[in-house]
């Protein structure tokens, strides 16, 4: 007649409860892992990861030195129609709103200053271009489809990331949320 | 009423199948009233599996908690856990999930569009359904968990009874469980014959054949491989602790999956890691012709020996910053070779691709013409980094004025780049003499050299261009390897304990002057068979054993 036979009934629920609680905990660790497939992936609500970059023609950027800025973050490339065709809208909002605390950073993806530097004369961009050479920070910020271009508010957190075209308008409508 | 009184006194459990001191079937009395005591007990003989022992969670259903481990305690729901996982694993099969599709699907909605595209309705309803991820969606993870739940519980329930049945061995059981064991003999035992003497030399027999001896008195119980039992409740720790370890895999660190191309030459940060590799030199080496063992007929092809990467792997000390210049410091070098990855600490490098032969600069000799073809110096493009400007010969520089690494007539007539690839490489260049006050532009494209003015003084004469190999290298982190090794281990000591050993018991008893013989095993027959037809032969008693085994 072992400890088992005669285990009272308190007993047997305390261990029950017990096993039953690890397993639960093995549950929902498991199912979150399953909804959170990337840990380090950027998203809304979350601070931008920081990062430094050389600019065109100029000295390194640190995105955590522009807090207390709004910050407008858009990853292009030459190669890609949309980008271009945005250029003009980027350029035009980024001067509308930098007395009021807004900083547009392009950061182009993978590509020579020598494709970049006649790129960005010819459409007469001014706020500063970033050279992501070895492609670090688009791989950071889980870059896919460009042009995607982040929100980013005075404190560092992401407000809003948007893929694909933007234009005059919704930069305007999206600037509004983190202008300082 | 917790507890049932057997014929002998002892108490048992509810749900006790055979009498835990005396090993008399219990349930025997309740068929015994609908016929023949003595055939319906044989017939109705419990099995044997668990000892007759009581499964308490069958008995129990008091609360909430009793009720899941219940649950969880049927082996019919864990069979059911595993056909829903065999036949959705199935399913998840049938079209690829969403990772393998073939073509770029970078937005949602061209994930969408692939599977309705390519598959139909079908398609359409399988990525509805979510089956395009099917083994990381949330109710997939919680099979696999239930499933982990029921091997701990039903092993629990099973288990804890099984030991404390076996710690106590049955020695002098009732007739009843003799009788009622598959292999069974008896057998008159003349007046002379001293069942002590008998007992003895049966003892004495068994333990030549490796036998433990339990006696209690006249009554011996021979048993060897108990440790066999354990062989299930061993194999499914171990697959307890594979799961553990594939769990392991989500904890932040413990596992990474990225893949880096690194061209020859280049250092490349590892993503997602403080490290940085430098591709040194990549070259495979092909099987010559006297290496091979019969002729082959290749039609000028050549079969791959050896893919390899010489590789330099840093790490670097200024990592915290992405992007920020890189303090490199090496931690080791060394090749890379399909099936024997670089690895430092937990990183793993493994050799996994190439693209051989890539343009990597393109090389000119620029042309006095004014000089009778005079060549004035060596130009190197390099396309990945070209340089603004050039130093040619004495006085005379060349500018490059624009590069479109993958050539494209824009929709606006404007030169422009497919990709960021040097897969068609265009340069604009100017050429500058200083002491002659020369200043003329030139295009190279597609293996041509246009200049500005038919009769310029300056040409390029198109050298070969430096081919570069781009090595394709998978980065890994899997710290949970050693616990998934682990449990494959104590999954596969426990398969061989109840693969290759038996728990066989033989028991001598004596009763009104009748010597009974009776033996159990768990798997078998044919050998605990003649271990007793030996015993029989060696006591040299006429018992004739009854074989109620199917084996």
């Amino acid at each position: 007649m072992g400890v088992w036979t005669f285990m009272d009934k308190s007993n047997r629920t305390y261990i029950r409860v017990a096993v039953l609680g690890v397993l639960l905990v093995a549950l929902v660790f498991a199912v979150y892992s399953s909804f959170v497939k990337d840990p380090n992936a950027v998203k809304v609500g979350r601070d931008a990861p920081n990062f430094s970059l050389e600019q065109l023609n100029g000295a390194s950027i640190t995105l955590s030195d522009l807090r207390g800025k709004g910050v407008v973050l858009n990853f292009w490339g030459t190669w890609c129609g949309p980008c271009k065709q945005e250029m003009p809208a980027l350029q035009k909002q980024y001067e509308a709103y930098k007395d009021k605390g807004l900083v547009v950073v392009g950061v182009n993806i993978g590509e020579s200053p020598i494709t970049v530097e006649p790129f960005v004369k010819q459409f007469g961009v001014t706020f500063p271009i970033l050279l992501d050479r070895e492609s670090q920070i688009t791989k950071l910020y889980r870059i896919g489809p460009i042009p995607t271009t982040f929100f980013i508010d005075p404190d560092g957190e992401v407000k809003e990331i948007f893929v694909g075209q933007l234009n005059e308008d919704m930069i305007a409508q999206k600037v509004a949320k983190i202008l300082p | 009423m917790d507890q049932r009184k057997c014929e002998c006194g002892h108490a048992n459990p509810v749900g006790t199948l055979l009498c835990e001191s005396c090993g008399r079937p219990l349930e025997q009395e309740l068929t015994a009233q609908t016929g023949e005591a003595a055939q319906v007990g044989q017939a109705a003989f419990p099995d044997m599996r668990y000892e007759g022992m009581a499964r308490r969670s069958q008995t129990y259903t008091n609360t909430l908690i009793d009720r899941v481990w219940n649950t969880f305690s049927s082996v019919k729901v864990a069979i059911g856990i595993i056909i829903v996982i065999l036949i959705a694993s199935a399913i998840g099969t049938i079209f690829p999930q969403q990772q393998y599709i073939p073509v770029p699907v970078p937005t949602e909605a061209d994930v969408a569009r692939f599977y309705s595209e390519t598959y139909g309705t079908l398609g359409q309803i399988y990525y509805a359904l979510g089956f395009h991820n099917m083994y990381s969606s949330w109710w997939f993870v919680t099979l696999l968990v239930a499933l982990g739940t029921s091997l701990v519980i039903c092993s629990l329930d099973r288990v804890i009874p099984l030991y404390k049945a076996l710690n106590k061995p049955r020695v002098n059981q009732h007739v009843s469980f003799l009788k009622g064991q598959k292999l069974y003999g008896e057998a008159e035992l003349s007046a002379e014959t001293q069942p002590g003497a008998v007992a003895d030399k049966a003892a004495e027999a068994l333990r030549k054949k490796g036998y433990r001896i339990f006696r209690d008195g006249d009554a011996l119980m021979a048993e060897k491989g108990r440790f066999s039992r354990w062989g299930p409740y061993i194999n499914h720790i171990g697959l307890i602790i594979f799961l553990i370890g594939v769990l392991m895999r989500n904890i932040p660190g413990f596992y990474l999956d990225q893949f880096v191309w690194v061209r020859e030459g280049q250092t490349v940060a590892v993503p997602d890691t403080p490290y940085y590799v430098k591709n040194v030199a990549y070259h495979t080496e092909y099987w010559s012709e006297e290496e091979m063992p019969q002729k082959l007929d290749l039609n000028g092809g050549a079969i791959p020996k050896k893919f390899q990467t010489d590789a330099i792997l840093y790490l670097n000390k200024n990592a915290d910053l992405p992007g920020a210049k890189p303090e490199l410091i090496e931690v080791k070098r060394g090749p890379i070779v399909v099936n024997h990855p670089m690895i430092y600490e937990d990183l793993s490098l493994v050799q996994s691709g190439v693209q051989e032969m890539q343009l990597g600069a393109l090389n000119f000799v620029l042309i006095d013409r004014q000089a009778g073809g005079k060549p004035v110096g060596p130009i190197k493009l390099d396309l990945y980094e070209p340089n603004p400007e050039l130093q040619v010969g004495d006085g005379i520089k060349v500018r490059v004025l624009e590069y479109f690494p993958d050539f494209i007539m824009g929709p606006d007539n404007k030169p422009a780049t497919k990709t960021n690839l040097p897969n068609n490489p265009m340069f604009a260049l100017e050429v500058i003499s200083e002491k002659d006050n020369v200043r003329e532009k030139m295009v190279y494209l597609r293996g041509t050299i246009i200049t500005q003015k038919a009769d310029s003084r300056y040409t390029l004469e198109i050298k070969m261009p430096d081919l570069i190999d781009i090595s394709g290298l998978m980065v890994r982190i899997d710290k949970a390897v050693p616990v998934i090794y682990f449990g494959a281990i104590i999954f596969m000591i426990g398969v061989v304990m109840g693969f290759f050993w038996q728990h066989r018991r033989i028991w001598v008893q004596f009763h009104e002057g009748r010597l009974l013989l009776a033996g159990h095993t768990n798997k078998n027959w044919y050998g605990l068979r003649r271990e007793m037809q030996t015993l029989i032969e060696q006591t040299e008693l006429p018992i004739a054993l009854e074989d109620r085994s199917k084996a």
